[in-house]
């Protein structure tokens, strides 16, 4: 672990430095031809998330058939306002409701990873930490001031946000840490000290997942939500190779007709 | 049969004189080079354009309410509605990018002077309703940058002088943009808008196939005619430019492609990210930037301090362009056998044009700010210094025929 840290900070650091106040975002290497991975994603969130949050121009029916779920077993287990498969997934808590108990309604999710993209939706599903000042006790490193408790506390506990002050090699973090932020220390001049600064979010383990199979899940509801944003991408990709493929062939056959008939011009 | 049928129109209607005219007689100099790809390439994104725009329509709804997850609903639930929007939207940037290289050929070979003035006015003003023709479609999604990016563009009507807060509420239909606005965009977009281009289309190729196609040399083919009257550098468009066009086609069907069936968003260009999230009025996003092709201008926009100057030195960066005919006062049309200076002051122009549009995307910062005068100099610097330089240039001499 120890290792993998010290490989990240020799190799990253100069984009994480660059991009100033921003916070690191982890890359979500999802794949949407891992169907267990998608169904795992729907269950997630119609678990956790369909509650507040609708992804209403989406259809259960069509999650059903496109992640080879039954829709006789999607109608049983993940559609839960008691509409048809056939219906919307909206979510069953009223907008008025939701802007009152959280200062704001949630967001429609349908396209949430086309509008802020995988690794951001990664990165603050996994960026909740402890935060007194907040309503709901917590706060979000990518989202600050986020009106949305920690909803997956129990399966990943809760985290705190900690920052520790180093040089380059001393860096140890305590097992499952994930670091959020590098800055350089700077002096009073405004001089590099040579030290860094890293803040890190460090889970307590109280939830029912590890940190890896919290990560795991995480990215299956990731997975999940980018095959939401565009269902048919897949399709959409091989198509293209279709198409393509028949242009270049027609490419040919017009490339040869317009040299013969350019043969004849001087 | 065949032959009898067609005599049978022919007597009624000029069918097969204005196939000739206009393909199969139509004399067209042998030495078009690749510039001279682009007005057919935009033809073909035009017919794009309005054969997949009948097809959204016919499941897109133009109101506050509905018209975002209309979208949504021809994403997922029209059969191919997918590839019907990204066939549009990539389309619409598509356009511009022809229509930019085409304009850039006419100032390169001179394709605006005499006798072809009004066929670049034409130009020009299908280059005009074309601006119009995206901005009002960019609200249709009626997403976030739908929304805010029209705000921004019509409250600029709000700068001139006297009738500018009636002129916005007049646009608008509203004193936001609303529903209203939305239902009166639709309208001028699918309509309004198409009828004008279509009808300033047809004017641009009768101009042209009136007074005959420039070239790369810029010398008139019609002055060196042979016995039977035929231009001797000239070549009968049909077969040898629809084969030669067809190539090119299919070379831009292929790029298109791979945007659409790759890369639909355009690397965020094309379909900006803040889209995909349903206009909310109370709500501005952190960056608004217009879609790339409008960016040139929207940076000379900014780059002046004053809001009304700005939009003035906006407005007169697209008039400028009509008035090259006139502000040209060379006699020598291709850049072939003009002056140094004459070269020189386009590659600045062009430098100074795309670096405008990187500006326009970015949010702005003293240094960009300071760029975007320097530049915005340069733009309206082509102008000026073409009209003083044009009068006395130091040409080379033309040839007598085409060179291939």
């Amino acid at each position: 672990m120890k290792k993998l840290f010290i490989a990240l900070l020799t190799l990253l650091p100069m984009a994480a430095f660059a991009s100033g106040n921003a916070a690191h975002l982890d890359e979500a290497n999802y794949d949407l031809r891992d169907k267990a991975s998608l169904q795992n994603g729907a269950k997630i969130f119609m678990n956790y998330c369909s509650t507040c949050h609708s992804t209403q121009y989406q259809r259960y029916s069509r999650v059903a058939d496109d992640l080879g779920i039954g829709r006789d077993v999607m109608t049983e287990n993940l559609v839960f306002t008691g509409v048809k498969v056939g219906s919307l997934m909206k979510t069953a808590m009223p907008a008025e409701s939701g802007a009152k108990w959280f200062g704001a309604t949630p967001p429609d999710l349908t396209l949430e990873a086309r509008l802020r993209g995988a690794d951001w939706v990664y990165t603050y599903l996994r960026s909740f930490y402890i935060d007194e000042t907040r309503p709901f006790g917590v706060n979000n490193v990518v989202f600050p001031s986020v009106g949305m408790p920690h909803v997956l506390e129990e399966l990943q506990g809760t985290a705190r946000l900690l920052e520790i002050k180093h040089n380059e090699e001393e860096l140890d973090l305590p097992e499952g840490a994930r670091i959020v932020k590098e800055t350089e220390v700077v002096d009073a001049n405004g001089v590099a000290t040579g030290e860094i600064l890293t803040s890190y979010l460090s889970p307590d383990g109280n939830g029912e997942l590890s940190a890896e199979e919290f990560d795991e899940a995480m990215l299956d509801l990731v997975n999940f939500l980018v095959y939401s944003a565009e269902p048919n991408q897949l399709e959409r990709q091989e198509m293209g190779f279709w198409v393509i493929g028949f242009l270049l062939i027609l490419l040919v056959f017009t490339w040869f007709l317009n040299r013969e008939y350019w043969r004849d011009v001087h | 049969m065949l032959g009898k049928l067609v005599n049978w129109i022919d007597d009624r209607i000029p069918m097969t004189d204005t196939w000739n005219k206009h393909a199969g007689q139509y004399p067209a100099p042998k030495n078009f080079n690749f510039w001279y790809y682009f007005g057919i390439l935009a033809t073909v994104v035009f017919v794009n354009q309005i054969l997949t725009g009948i097809w959204l329509t016919m499941n897109y709804n133009p109101s506050g309410d509905g018209a975002f997850a209309s979208i949504e609903y021809i994403m997922r639930d029209v059969e191919f509605g997918w590839l019907l929007r990204y066939m549009h939207s990539t389309g619409a940037s598509a356009f511009f990018v022809v229509v930019y290289l085409h304009m850039f050929r006419g100032l390169m070979y001179g394709s605006y002077q005499k006798p072809r003035e009004l066929l670049w006015v034409f130009g020009c003003l299908i280059f005009l309703a074309l601006m119009a023709e995206a901005f009002m479609g960019y609200l249709l999604p009626w997403g976030q940058m739908s929304f805010w990016g029209a705000q921004v563009i019509i409250s600029l009507f709000g700068a001139i002088p006297v009738i500018g807060d009636d002129l916005t509420l007049w646009i608008r239909g509203d004193y936001v943009i609303s529903g209203a606005t939305l239902n009166r965009f639709f309208a001028l977009h699918v309509i309004a808008v198409p009828l004008v281009l279509v009808v300033l289309v047809f004017l641009h190729i009768v101009a042209l196939h009136h007074v005959g196609s420039n070239n790369p040399d810029g010398i008139e083919i019609k002055e060196n005619k042979d016995e039977n009257g035929w231009p001797k550098d000239g070549i009968p468009f049909h077969p040898y430019y629809s084969v030669h066009d067809a190539v090119a086609v299919v070379v831009m069907l292929i790029l298109c492609s791979i945007v659409i069936f790759f890369m639909p968003e355009g690397g965020g260009y094309f379909l900006e990210a803040p889209n995909f999230e349903a206009a909310n009025p109370l709500k501005t996003p952190d960056h608004i930037a217009p879609v790339w092709y409008f960016t040139p201008f929207y940076a000379i926009l900014r780059a002046v301090p004053d809001k009304l100057g700005g939009v003035i030195m906006m407005g007169l960066a697209i008039v400028m362009l009509f008035l090259v005919p006139w502000i040209d006062r060379g006699k020598v049309k291709s850049i072939r056998y003009r002056s140094v200076w004459h070269k020189l002051n386009l590659a600045q122009f062009v430098i100074c044009f795309i670096i405008l549009g990187v500006l326009g995307t970015l949010s702005p910062t003293p240094g960009r700010t300071l760029l975007s005068q320097v530049t915005t100099l340069g733009y309206f610097g082509y102008f000026a210094l073409l009209w003083f330089y044009s009068k006395n240039e130091t040409t080379k001499p033309l040839p007598k025929r085409v060179t291939m």
